[in-house]
């Protein structure tokens, strides 16, 4: 996984409530058995006019002007801010890695759904959570200036606007301490084998319909 | 000291360590697997060079691509065409063959929605911990049992490890309190809490749903219950051991026997909330309130009764609220105010780990029995969760009930739920579905889903539109 330090990158708008796993990658792309790719699928649906299938040429399908992603002042975008319970609905981890695919490394919401919060981390995406007041006024304040960039520190859990304001948000340590460091969590986990083989012994004697 | 929750007593008996920030490492005691969410997984683990911790701990199934069209010559294996899909249920296929794992696959009896399947042959006991990439996965905490829903990296890390890194979530307890009426199902049920907590409600906690129109549920009622705590924003949702757990389990082929039973059981019978137990959060629904639900929108959440209308956005008053209401009944292409029992349908789909156990497919049948399937209903479809699940049904006479009704009778898998298989909706057309999730392009692109129980599915079947089941 790729280290999160300092980003700085373009912000572009997702203006609605509740967006679901099945808007941000369709059924149809999970039948891929790989991790990359899913980048020109990414919100499929809603970016292109017609129906999308796996081995689609997108360069040649017709965009949907109207969706936000499309506009040309949001083009390289890095940053999506977006409303409540973003990432709703299917444990799906080809959200993130469709998100991460298409080029976003932050994503910042007033709240998550749990399992698409958790894959984020997973795949080095920083998912920030601020009030939806502070949401808010950052929503018109990209939409009011083309252009507008973030430079996030996560070492320092701030977001620097533009204008030079300091945004601090929360983050979990354990979580920062791995995306700081691209750490793997299975090598982590695999340095407490002895815990683990410690506690299937305990367990085996407690309960040992649960190792047949 | 104050008594521990459900929760509280599961996750405290499967942590393996405690870090100082609060992030635990937690045991988890079975794994279950399916081809859309895995491959990614082990191939993580043979680029490592790693191995399963512990085999038989993992339990594998083909459900989301596979086909639900009748077998031909011999096996349903020939049937999808779709060269991608066909090459992830291979892939499964090879990755469970190479580290070893037991896999029902397409042509064997016991195949089905891994949700079905797991509770069946006993895989899912109570007091465990179990995991699946698939959100639905809360569906197995109707055994008593701490369930939920992962992500790839984390199917990639349970099989590493057999441990998974987490935060403790907070308590909820949601309660219905009283009996509900006849013709309200566990459907209804949680379908009325999500109405009622909304889709975020419970994120952020475990659900434990409970009361005496939650005992009174059958096992199978209370797995429809749990498997949509997801739906309300909770990752893992539970219900307490009972005697008609214990009763479910016993004599299933992965459950234990002897003195390991009368073992066991005793541990189980522990598995339920303190008096005491403090719940950070508690819902209290009154049993009697709740009338069959129908969904009118592109989120579970936005449900109302059979007997009302599709609400007004102008009546909202938090804006953006009143914006996603009118985005949703655009795509759904209703009028607010439309009564529900005006709304016609184009297709009825009776299946999915929600809806597709034998309890289902009885209520369904007590409805479609010496009735047609309406002039105006393109397709109805039942499709069983489980081979057995079929088997059982066909031993009943179900399967002739439907088919004489003008249902189509398929072959087990998510099939509609998901339409990741043949089985869709097209652009505008109007399903009455016994499934988990009405989003927007969830059942094929532009199609537009009602949530509802099975009888209530397969009353609207038969009648071209939304109907009180209760007046049949």
């Amino acid at each position: 996984m790729e280290k999160f330090k300092i980003h700085k990158g373009l912000v572009a708008l997702m203006d609605r409530s509740n967006v679901d796993t099945d808007a941000i990658i369709p059924k149809q792309f999970l039948k891929s058995i790989k991790r990359a790719g899913f980048g020109p699928n990414l919100f499929d649906e809603w970016r292109y006019l017609d129906h999308g299938e796996p081995g689609m040429d997108n360069s040649v399908r017709s965009l949907n002007t109207d969706f936000v992603l499309n506009q040309p002042r949001y083009q390289g975008a890095s940053i999506l801010l977006a409303r409540e319970n973003f990432g709703c609905g299917s444990s799906r981890e080809h959200a993130p890695w469709a998100l991460l695919d298409y080029g976003f490394r932050v994503i910042i919401a007033p709240s998550y759904a749990d399992i698409f919060f958790n894959n984020c981390f997973k795949n080095g995406i920083l998912p920030i959570v601020l009030d939806a007041s502070v949401v808010d006024g950052l929503f018109q304040a990209v939409a009011a200036n083309e252009g507008y960039a973030f430079s996030i520190d996560l070492e320092a859990q701030t977001i620097i606007t533009p204008d030079g304001k300091g945004i601090v948000f929360d983050v979990e340590e354990f979580r920062k301490h791995c995306l700081l460091n691209g750490l793997d969590d299975i090598g982590l986990t695999l340095q407490h084998v002895d815990d683990i083989r410690a506690y299937e012994e305990r367990r085996a004697q407690e309960a040992p319909w649960l190792f047949n | 000291m104050a008594g521990k929750t459900l929760y509280d007593k599961l996750w405290d008996a499967h942590v393996v360590r405690r870090q100082e920030d609060g992030t635990c490492l937690l045991y988890i005691d079975r794994h279950l697997v399916h081809e859309v969410t895995s491959p990614q997984a082990f191939e993580g683990l043979r680029l490592a060079g790693r191995k399963l911790w512990r085999v038989t701990a993992n339990l594998a199934t083909p459900d989301h691509n596979v086909p639900t069209t009748p077998p031909e010559n011999g096996g349903r294996a020939q049937g999808i065409t779709d060269p991608v899909a066909r090459l992830q249920v291979e892939t499964l296929d090879n990755n469970c063959d190479e580290f070893g794992i037991t896999e029902f696959k397409m042509d064997d009896i016991r195949q089905g929605i891994v949700h079905v399947i797991s509770p069946e042959q006993g895989a899912t006991l109570p007091g465990m911990t179990l995991v699946c990439g698939d959100s639905h996965t809360s569906t197995h905490g109707a055994l008593g049992a701490l369930a939920h829903g992962i992500g790839t990296s984390e199917v990639e890390h349970v099989l590493a490890t057999q441990c998974l890194i987490q935060r403790k979530s907070k308590n909820m307890l949601v309660s219905i309190d009283g009996a509900v009426g006849p013709g309200v199902t566990a459907k209804d049920i949680v379908l009325a809490i999500i109405g009622e907590i909304g889709t975020a409600g419970g994120t952020g906690y475990a659900i434990e749903f409970g009361g005496e129109g939650i005992r009174a549920l059958s096992i199978e009622g209370r797995m429809t219950v749990c498997n949509m705590a997801i739906e309300g924003g909770a990752r893992a949702g539970m219900v307490a051991v009972d005697q008609k757990t214990i009763d479910y389990v016993q004599g299933r082929p992965y459950a234990p026997t002897n003195e390991q039973w009368e073992a066991a059981v005793a541990t189980w019978r522990e598995l339920h909330s303190d008096d005491d137990a403090p719940f950070d959060h508690v819902v209290r629904i009154n049993g009697a309130d709740i009338q069959p639900q129908v969904t009118w929108g592109t989120s579970p959440e936005m449900v109302v009764s059979v007997d009302g209308r599709v609400p007004d956005p102008a009546q909202q008053s938090d804006v953006v609220k009143a914006d996603g209401m009118r985005a949703a009944l655009v795509y759904m292409g209703l009028e607010a105010n439309t009564p529900i029992n005006e709304i016609n349908i184009d297709k009825a789909f009776i299946g999915s780990c929600t809806n597709s156990r034998i309890e289902d497919l009885r209520a369904a049948a007590v409805v479609a029995k010496g009735r047609k399937v309406a002039d105006n209903v393109k397709l109805a479809m039942v499709v069983p969760g489980s081979g057995l699940v079929k088997a059982q049904a066909e031993r009943e006479g179900l399967d002739t009930i439907f088919i004489d009704a003008g249902f189509e009778w398929r072959e087990p898998g998510c099939s509609m739920c998901l339409a990741m298989n043949a089985d869709r909706l097209e652009p505008g057309e109007r399903c009455a579905s016994t499934s988990n999730r009405n989003f927007e392009g969830r059942q094929g692109q532009g199609g537009r889903t009602h949530l509802v129980s099975p009888a209530m599915a397969a009353a609207a079947a038969v009648t071209g539109h939304f109907v009180d089941v209760r007046d049949f």
